[in-house]
């Protein structure tokens, strides 16, 4: 990418009229490039250098606890990613819960978009509301779903049972263990609460941004609502919906918060990011580590080749400039 | 979603007079039943954050019955006792590494997003589609390497070091937000202006910085969050000194057991800047999460 303007970046000032046609020249493509360079240059070295040597040492058998065993290991690393049964789980278990996470937050977020898009009265009001669970803190939310919603002793979700269960004259309310009896789901609606008003904001301005005059002419036609969904309102959202849920991915993919803290990744809930976060801090294998690293590097870049689809789309309005 | 036949069933419809007119009738009618949907679902989300700060204020027992006890005395002694537990240093920690990185990001991508849109470098296409590309890379795959480059120079628990991650972690949503608010700066004054005889920094400062204002604000405001919300990268690469809020909140329930009121608390506290700056500008943030590309 761009290599080009990555070496010799001395600072050139603007170009003088006296100056030779072909300096000139090149001093004004330099001046163009120097705003560039800064951010260019940083993000190489501080994003790029550290990938590739976890790309190396994934090649290593390299494990702190035997220092004396540090070497050149091939694909062995790999080979255990993907045959290690915990490790096989914890990519299965990163494409669900990304999947399920994306999935339903998008369905529920466009719903709720499609609500809030009418007119009724506290309309802001109920906006606002909805975007509070993307604004608390990630760790705070994982820790609140856990301790003051999911507690089978005193969380509110039993809590509510019981009372509900009291006001019926009964004491004998369900009082499940949620965590343990769907570990994975918990996590899942933890995180579908969280993101669930974002793919709801993207998707209200979409809609906000639809022409009016189309529906109109098809409700004068005599469209069903349903009719006008299906090939207006959902054709204008794809785009949103595509946008949203690329967004999303790239995020829910690496989420360690809510699995680190809900579950401290057992009863088969560890994902790759929490697997590696444990092989390189507790297990101390750090080639084994690094291979899983690339691994879920691979698994975002399959994402991101629909991603870059989307943005090219995107690009075509503004690419005339 | 068809609420036509829904409201055509209602009894005492009159005759319509128009089409039009039966249009505004059943709209008007549609409202209320949609509105008290709508306040449910948004109530059921807010839940949990209201069920937050509502623990926050209850003494421990109270905090911990079942069923719950909505109606208890209210009490600071859940923020007293997180007073107690030292959370100044670490909020001062998030503080620095969210706003010094967050200026960080403004001076390396306001001048990017110039050289990509105002003045668009040959290729900038390619050079945007890189910046993006880091994004797909995630945090986790870098870990190790910064994990032993702080351990070998002796950075670790440097809230510097997280000041320079956080500033590579938001550059590239930073560039795309302000090559896209750049992009909406009309060609034509600029070149009307340059017609006049004005210089590069006049038209930066009269044609350009009206327009960007609000997109530097809301790249910042977004900048800002996710620094502040980073635990995996802070988790690791801290300790003791220069450990964030989110770390802080980690350790909170681990060290102590489990004070449900005083988690509350500090759950309240870590998140309050996010949630008023967030409620401050809710337009701002859709924009930038979508990085500007819904407007």
């Amino acid at each position: 990418m761009s290599a080009s303007t990555a070496h010799n970046h001395t600072t050139v000032g603007p170009d003088r009229p006296q100056a030779r046609a072909g300096s000139a020249r090149r001093a004004a493509d330099w001046a163009r490039r120097a705003p560039l360079l800064p951010a260019l240059i940083f993000t190489i070295v501080v994003t790029q250098v550290p990938f590739l040597a976890t790309i190396v040492i994934s090649f290593m058998n390299w494990n702190s606890y035997y220092p004396q065993d540090r070497g050149f290991g091939g694909v062995s690393n790999y080979v255990s990613v993907f045959t290690n049964a915990q490790l096989r789980s914890a990519v299965v278990n990163t494409v669900v819960l990304t999947v399920t996470v994306v999935l339903v937050s998008l369905v529920l977020g466009m719903l709720i978009a499609l609500l809030l898009d009418r007119k009724f009265a506290g309309r802001g009001a109920v906006r606002t509301m909805m975007i509070a669970p993307f604004l608390v803190v990630p760790i705070a939310a994982a820790l609140l779903w856990k301790h003051a919603l999911f507690n089978p002793n005193y969380g509110l979700l039993n809590g509510v049972l019981n009372a509900v269960w009291k006001l019926f004259g009964s004491d004998s309310a369900p009082q499940p263990d949620w965590l343990s009896a769907a570990p994975k789901i918990a996590i899942e609606v933890s995180l579908i609460w969280q993101w669930t008003p974002f793919m709801m904001l993207i998707l209200l301005a979409g809609l906000q941004s639809k022409p009016a005059d189309a529906e109109e002419a098809a409700r004068m036609d005599g469209a069903t609502g349903f009719q006008i969904f299906r090939y207006l309102t959902f054709p204008h959202l794809r785009q949103y919906l595509e946008l949203g849920g690329l967004l999303g991915a790239i995020y829910i993919v690496q989420n360690f918060d809510a699995v680190f803290t809900i579950t401290a990744g057992g009863l088969g809930t560890a994902n790759l990011p929490y697997t590696i976060y444990q092989t390189v801090f507790s297990a101390h294998d750090y080639g084994l580590a690094s291979a899983m690293g690339v691994v879920v590097v691979i698994a975002t870049i399959i994402v991101a080749t629909f991603a870059l689809r989307v943005v090219s789309s995107m690009f075509k309005q503004e690419a005339g400039r | 979603m068809s609420t036509a036949s829904v409201t055509a069933t209602l009894p005492g419809t009159n005759v319509p007079t128009s089409k039009k007119e039966q249009r505004a009738r059943e709209l008007n009618r549609s409202r209320p039943l949609w509105g008290v949907l709508a306040w449910i679902v948004g109530i059921l989300f807010v839940l949990p954050v209201l069920w937050m700060v509502l623990t926050s204020l209850h003494s421990e027992p109270d905090a911990a019955t079942n069923p719950p006890s909505i109606a208890a005395a209210l009490t600071l002694d859940g923020y007293r006792s997180f007073l107690s537990a030292g959370p100044v240093a670490p909020l001062l920690n998030s503080a620095m590494a969210s706003l010094i990185s967050t200026l960080l990001v403004l001076c390396l991508a306001i001048p990017a997003a110039f050289a990509l849109s105002i003045r668009p470098v040959e290729k900038w296409t390619d050079v945007m589609f890189f910046f993006l590309s880091t994004k797909f890379m995630p945090l986790v795959a870098g870990l190790l390497p910064l994990y032993l480059f702080a351990t070998n120079t002796g950075t670790l628990d440097n809230v510097w070091l997280l000041i320079v991650l956080y500033t590579s972690m938001n550059l590239p949503i930073a560039v795309w937000m302000m090559q896209s608010f750049l992009a909406e700066v009309p060609g034509e004054m600029l070149e009307a202006a340059s017609i006049d005889g004005a210089g590069l920094i006049r038209m930066l400062w009269s044609i350009v910085r009206p327009v960007a204002m609000p997109g530097v604000a809301a790249t910042a405001l977004i900048c800002f969050i996710f620094s502040w919300n980073e635990l995996l990268l802070a988790r690791t690469l801290t300790g003791t000194i220069a450990g964030t809020a989110p770390v802080f909140l980690t350790g909170f329930v681990t060290s102590q057991g489990l004070f449900l009121a005083q988690l509350c608390a500090a759950a309240t506290v870590i998140s309050l800047p996010v949630l008023v700056a967030g409620f401050a500008a809710q337009d701002k943030l859709v924009q930038g999460l979508s990085m500007g590309a819904v407007k």
